[in-house]
């Protein structure tokens, strides 16, 4: 029979196994997606597939039945002007009301704030999308005297507002993780609220915020159904705000579901995802680089 | 709105078992069909009635597009596959390959592509050549006042609205305004569902856009259309789809794998029947002629 100490060892290692197991798991997650996107596109990839028309051009005609072509240019054009303008929006609102939250309001209003900045995180993409659709549009058409109201300003500002809460809410904890002697010692030295912030603040969180900022990237690139509604879903490359884009994720999402099984248009939207993987990896492995040069310096 | 038609659907869906289940019926036997987006209300309307006809029968109907349908038909997971176009000579060939069985097919009706414009756009008809100007690629037409056209406030950007690439509709009109081999011009807003087209075309002055006829509402301006510039133009009604006067209607179809079983054959009849076939018209398309019965 097992005595107590024993039976302590044994449950001991069995947890420390589980929770290994659990850390390991992310890695095998993200290994695994990979390998079966990659799966389902290499056929295509490795067989007769155009690199130079799929990256540099923009004609996008997978079913056509004379002249079939397969260029994302114009969604990638797409996908990046939508983030781009939403992190130009959310951005700036987002770290000031992540400062507003963490250093100058008080609890009630605090608590408050995080309830229902949270409860705009809470509203699904396609509610959004829905919103684009059916209140932006006319509001864009009739404000800017635009043709239409599906284009890039409306999915930027959907973006935008979908991507806020993120950048809140991380860039709030990225503060708060300041030590609060930092600021015992610059309020000390007779300093205003604002160069509290501008001078001790900001730079000590610097890692925090830009984490936060790259999740909101993250989170806009990613986005499907609402962009899908709210761009106007065109292939062209933006030339203007008001210019109808698709973006990479939306064409996935509407043509995958009917493309022919193992075919090569099936085969080429997989390689849309694994274009999409490598986005997300040299924007993580950026920010990794980044944040690691700051701390160099 | 597709995500709220679908929603509607998965909830229509998720209550028939339930409601079956109630009458206790000892025999149920289900029918499952897919397929054509365009179909999808009719087929709707077609189920909703044969229960009343024959209660130990449920339809469950659901869209996704004719590609949808036939890709579920060659599977085999579909007893009726909806089309707004005809098979594909390959997909009748993976079909047999991947099943043994050809798909079998059966006209359930006509459709008429309607194309509409913005309420407040002066238009009235439009040939055939103009379409293929405004969607085709390598067309001139990029304004209305290329065609004479004269907008209001100034919305002189003509606004093409289209379908995502593998819908039947989409192939259609394709092959009906730009024949076979030439291609749509790039920068048209493909929307994911025919309600969608009409719904964007309502709220866009400069809009133009087609779905099948029975998807235009009050909200839009339904165009004649003309076979060569100049000549008559025809409204998409009933009489001149059947006389084939309206140049673009197109029939509809249903597909089953092989004969049908005896209820799957049955519910086919019964939408050739007099009753089916008045369903077609009140969902706004066009029945089969009564002469011309199914081969």
């Amino acid at each position: 029979m097992m005595n107590r100490r024993q039976w302590q060892s044994v449950t001991e290692t069995a947890i420390e196994l589980l929770i290994r197991l659990c850390g390991i798991s992310a890695i095998l997650f993200v290994f695994g997606i990979f390998f079966f996107v990659f799966r389902e596109g290499a056929g295509f990839l490795f067989h007769g597939f155009n690199f130079r028309e799929f990256l540099f051009s923009s004609e996008w005609y997978p079913t056509s039945h004379s002249h079939v072509r397969y260029g994302v240019l114009a969604l990638i054009a797409g996908t990046a002007s939508v983030t781009a303008l939403a992190m130009l929006l959310a951005v700036p609102f987002g770290v000031g009301a992540a400062i507003f939250i963490s250093e100058f309001c008080g609890p009630k209003v605090r608590e408050t704030l995080k309830i229902i900045i949270e409860m705009l995180a809470a509203i699904p993409s396609v509610v959004w999308g829905f919103i684009g659709l059916t209140v932006m549009n006319p509001l864009i058409i009739r404000l800017f005297g635009a043709p239409i109201g599906l284009n890039v300003l409306n999915g930027g500002l959907i973006l935008a507002l979908m991507s806020v809460p993120i950048v809140v809410s991380i860039g709030e904890d990225a503060l708060k993780a300041v030590p609060d002697s930092y600021r015992e010692a610059a309020l000390a030295l007779g300093v205003t609220r604002w160069q509290l912030v501008y001078r001790v603040l900001l730079p000590a969180a610097k890692n925090g915020l830009l984490a936060a900022v790259l999740l909101g990237v993250g989170r806009a690139a990613g986005e499907t159904m609402a962009v899908l509604m709210a761009t106007g879903h065109a292939v062209r490359i933006p030339t203007s705000l008001m210019d109808s884009v698709r973006t990479l994720t939306a064409t996935i999402a509407a043509e995958l579901g009917e493309a022919p099984m193992h075919s090569q248009h099936y085969q080429v939207l997989f390689i849309i995802g694994i274009l999409l993987f490598l986005i997300t990896f040299v924007i993580n492995l950026t920010a990794d680089l980044v944040v690691r040069g700051v701390r160099v310096k | 709105m597709k995500p709220v038609v679908s929603l509607l659907l998965a909830a229509t869906l998720a209550w028939l078992p339930i409601g079956c289940s109630r009458s206790k019926q000892p025999e149920m036997r289900v029918i499952q069909n897919i397929g054509s987006d365009t179909m999808v209300n009719l087929a709707q309307a077609w189920a909703e009635e044969y229960v009343k006809v024959e209660p130990s029968v449920s339809v469950e109907v659901s869209g996704g597009g004719s590609g949808t349908g036939i890709a579920a038909l060659i599977n085999g997971t579909v007893d009726i596959a909806n089309c707004s176009r005809q098979v594909h000579p390959q997909e009748i060939e993976q079909a047999r390959q991947n099943t043994g069985k050809a798909p079998r097919e059966f006209m359930v009706g006509y459709d008429a592509l309607a194309v509409y414009v913005h309420k407040s756009n002066p238009m009235e008809e439009i040939a055939l050549e103009q379409l293929a100007e405004i969607y085709g690629e390598g067309g001139h037409f990029t304004k209305w006042s290329q065609m004479g056209i004269t907008m209001r406030g100034g919305a002189d950007e003509i606004i093409r609205v289209s379908r995502q690439s593998n819908s039947g509709t989409y192939e259609y009109f394709r092959e009906a305004i730009l024949g076979k081999g030439r291609d749509f011009k790039l920068g048209s807003r493909d929307m994911h569902g025919s309600k969608d087209v009409v719904e964007l075309v309502s709220r866009t002055p400069g809009a133009i856009g087609y779905s099948g006829m029975g998807y235009a509402t009050a909200e839009v301006k339904t165009l004649r259309i003309a076979s060569k510039a100049g000549g008559k133009s025809f409204a998409p009604t009933v009489e001149n789809t059947l006389d084939h006067t309206y140049p673009i209607a197109r029939p509809l179809f249903m597909y089953t794998l092989g004969e049908p079983a005896g209820h799957v054959k049955k519910y086919i009849d019964w939408i050739h029947s007099e009753a089916g076939q008045k369903i077609v018209t009140q969902s706004g398309y066009v029945p089969l002629p009564r002469t011309g019965t199914q081969p």
